[in-house]
């Protein structure tokens, strides 16, 4: 029976495995045949024409991102920080209930309420047709609030007393003693949670392509629309072949990549935790 | 009337009567021990003096503690202010994670100090005052985590001292630390009870009788003895003190 | 006799003379309520405008382009969850148990399974999407089959920590009980540890069952999105959040697609109670 256990337990590692071959082996010839510099630099993408270069859709999915972040991590760390250390005990269960709540809501009805309530209210303020890299931020944001509200709550609640009584019998007050003692204590895992939230955010396909245009070009302002690299696959997946087909799963190796990095720098992060 | 006066104080926490009617009076510029065996409330009787009490659950403050003659409960009290002027250092050193002057400067900031200039004479003063100043002046910036444990006990004793307070509470402050630090911390104490009120609160008999003036033996809650430390260790009144100091239990 | 409030949640007395403190107070207050107002109103706008379009013919046994039923989706979610759990739950669970009750702490397998299962946490759900056209669709084609397996893969790492994490709640001593008894190793795992860590374990395919319901991007060009009841496991299926992308997709966004959002959320808002219920009880019933 343990060679069972062992061998369930190493369908993980052949899934990787496996990822990461059909990837490459799909992926590896199209960069090679459109050369690697021309498509991931390359700033047109038209596939009829054979002009694969996906340089908008990493700064697509970069500016979304960092919108995303900008916007959902200060709220969500001051929300975590506020269920940990402020929120009276009576309110906790139902905040908690409702961050839970916000964290399974499917990605495709986020980005049905952001076709409907976001790009509208877009369109009102800044005109246009209101599909944006801002109105993709701000749905990405929302999105990333539930993991990084409940990330930080966890790793604030878990920074030892001692460090929050120590700040307060030297007179600091209750705000003080959390914000300038007890939150830098719990920072590896509140950055771990921020990273969490970039890796869904950069990840994310169905919300986005439904509220940020999808134009395959470099995005010239905030209120023009873009396209991620997930959009890019999402879209064109259903009809592609040949070579087009490689350039999507080219694409999705970059993307792969890029949720690597994130994940590398989040063992960084985990690992440089002070003892 | 000492420092700080204790009348009549009786401790709840929540049906747990954790201090019944104690009474003691800690003297100006002298070090008063509180001795007694773990769970007889010397520890708690430290945080009601400073009032960290009130963060915990269901507790409920009886009688009177007073600070130069001030209830620290009473209306006209300033909790922070109580706080800054009674100092705390805790039994396992709790160092904040960050720098070791950040840590320092913790407290001033806290009382509203911004200034560069000034911050940097307290951190000085204070690390000096805890004798760890020239083993630390290198490294203000250095993580205060990466200190030896002796080392994180007299930075949070810096750090106490930071903020100018007129009395110190040590709660078992060398139970975490091999006998050179120990040693440097009782050190310590007799230096700084030329200028503070110190209350310590110990397991260790020897260290009573070295550093303090004043010793009180708690016992379930009371004080049962109270009394100059050379009297109380060479001619006990109570029986049970008597037990206690000799080894006999506890 | 003074009653002392724990200083958490009561506002001291002094805040107004200190300014930083009331603004970090006013600050982490004013976030915590924009937060709130953000779930009150991405849940209330769905509920108020998906409970009313709610009509029968969108449940009819059918799909006809004129009802637009969701019953086949329906069914075809709990088709499609059914078979992803049947893969990945059973995979995962005894990875799980390898891990906490058979191998060395820290040896060389260990690590890399771990990061394994931490690379394909993090993958984007579309890369999965990618992968199972590229390989699973080239063996059954756009097939219930092929979204399971593509999904079962997302589902396994999720599984398998949180099974992890309660098989290793649970006490030595319950084992060495066991073992006391005379059991040899599986039998300890399958009569004393397995039972005492299955709702720990519960919660975690709970989570996965959410996971699966809200899937699009893995699923579109796996099971593809074919409206009709599915015949068997080879035949081309679509789940309700498929549906909703399907809606959008054929630019129908109308009264569908917000009944869709509401018996999606509903379904989310069903899985985090029982989820609640199961951990509440995990806790409660440590001891028995």
């Amino acid at each position: 029976m343990r060679a069972v256990f062992l061998a369930a337990a190493c369908v993980c590692i052949l899934c990787v495995a496996a990822i990461c071959l059909f990837l490459l082996v799909n992926g590896l010839p199209a960069f090679g045949k459109i050369g690697p510099l021309k498509f991931l630099s390359g700033s047109v993408w038209r596939p009829g024409s054979g002009a694969y270069g996906i340089a908008p859709m990493i700064l697509g999915s970069l500016y979304v991102t960092a919108g995303a972040i900008a916007l959902g991590a200060p709220l969500g760390v001051l929300t975590g920080v506020y269920l940990a250390r402020f929120c009276p005990r009576r309110a906790r269960a139902a905040g908690r209930a409702a961050v839970n709540l916000l964290a399974g809501v499917p990605s495709v009805v986020y980005g049905f309420f952001g076709l409907v309530v976001l790009v509208p209210a877009a369109s009102a303020v800044f005109g246009g047709s209101g599909k944006s890299m801002l109105t993709a931020s701000v749905l990405l944001g929302l999105m990333i609030l539930p993991t990084v509200i409940s990330v930080t709550e966890t790793s604030v609640r878990a920074v030892p007393e001692a460090c929050y009584e120590g700040a307060l019998a030297l007179g600091a007050t209750h705000e003080r003693a959390v914000f300038f003692a007890v939150l830098p204590a719990a920072r590896p895992g509140v950055t771990a949670g921020i990273a969490l939230g970039v890796g869904r955010a950069i990840g994310e396909a169905t919300a986005v392509v439904m509220v940020a245009g999808n134009q395959p070009v470099i995005p010239s302002g905030p209120l023009r629309g873009l396209r991620t690299l997930t959009a890019n696959i999402v879209l064109e997946m259903g009809y592609a072949a040949d070579l087009h087909r490689g350039a999507l799963a080219a694409t999705a190796v970059t993307l792969f990549v890029f949720t690597l990095a994130v994940n590398v720098l989040l063992a960084l992060g985990r690992g440089k935790r002070p003892a | 009337m000492g420092k700080i006066d204790i009348e009549n104080l009786n401790l709840y926490y929540g049906e747990f009567h954790a201090l019944r009617g104690v009474s003691l009076s800690a003297p100006e510029r002298g070090i008063t021990a509180l001795i007694g065996p773990s769970g007889c409330g010397k520890s708690s009787l430290l945080k009601t003096v400073n009032r960290l009490n009130d963060l915990s659950e269901g507790c409920r403050v009886e009688g009177r503690v007073l600070l130069d003659g001030e209830d620290v409960y009473g209306g006209g009290m300033d909790i922070y202010t109580l706080r800054r002027r009674v100092g705390m250092v805790f039994q396992k050193p709790n160092p904040f994670p960050m720098s070791i002057y950040d840590n320092v400067a913790f407290g001033p900031r806290s009382h509203g100090v911004r200034a560069r200039s000034v911050l940097d004479g307290i951190v000085e003063e204070s690390l000096r005052r805890a004798v760890i100043w020239d083993e630390v002046k290198d490294r203000l910036a250095g993580s205060a985590l990466r200190l030896s444990g002796g080392q994180q006990q007299r930075l949070c004793i810096a750090r106490a001292l930071a903020v100018r307070p007129e009395t110190l509470l040590m709660d078992e402050p060398t139970s975490a630390l091999d006998p050179i630090s120990t040693a440097k911390i009782e050190e310590l104490a007799s230096e700084l009870k030329k200028a503070y009120t110190i209350i310590i609160v110990t397991h260790n008999m020897q260290q009573a009788a070295r550093v303090s003036d004043r010793t009180a033996f708690f016992l379930l809650g009371e004080v049962v003895e109270l009394g100059d430390t050379s009297r109380i260790f060479t001619a006990p009144r109570d029986k049970r003190t008597e037990d206690y100091i000799t080894g006999r239990f506890g | 006799m003074r009653m002392r409030p724990s200083l958490t949640g009561k506002s001291p007395p002094a805040l107004g003379r200190r300014p930083l403190s009331l603004l970090l107070r006013l600050l982490v207050t004013a976030a915590a309520v924009v937060t709130a107002l953000i779930v009150l109103f991405v849940a209330g706008y769905i509920v108020i405008n998906g409970a009313r379009r709610l009509r029968p013919s969108l449940f009819a046994l059918k799909y006809t382009s004129e009802n637009v039923s969701m019953t086949p989706a329906i069914i075809g979610t709990l088709a499609m969850t059914a078979l992803a759990l049947a893969l990945a739950a059973p995979l995962g669970i005894f990875s799980a148990v390898y891990l906490a009750e058979y191998a060395r702490r820290g040896s060389r397998l260990v690590k890399t399974m771990r990061l394994a299962a931490e690379t394909l946490a993090g993958i984007p759900s579309i890369v999965y999407g990618l992968f199972g056209a590229l390989l699973f669709n080239r063996l059954w084609g756009y097939s219930l089959l092929a979204g399971a397996a593509t999904l079962a893969i997302m589902l396994l790492p999720l599984i398998m920590r949180t099974a992890e994490e309660a098989l290793l709640a649970v006490p030595d001593m319950y084992r060495e009980g066991g073992f006391g008894l005379g059991a040899g190793r599986l039998r300890v795992v399958f009569a004393i540890t397995l039972p005492a860590a299955a709702p720990g374990i519960l919660a975690g395919i709970i989570l996965a069952v959410g996971r699966a319901v809200g899937e699009t991007a893995a699923l579109i060009f796996t099971s593809g999105t074919s409206p009709e009841l599915p015949r068997s496991i080879f035949s081309s299926v679509r789940t309700l959040s498929v549906h909703m992308y399907a809606l959008w997709n054929e630019g129908l966004y109308g009264d569908e697609a917000y009944a869709t959002a509401f018996v999606l959320l509903v379904i989310t808002a069903a899985l985090n109670a029982l989820s609640g219920i199961v951990s509440g009880r995990f806790r409660g019933g440590g001891d028995g």
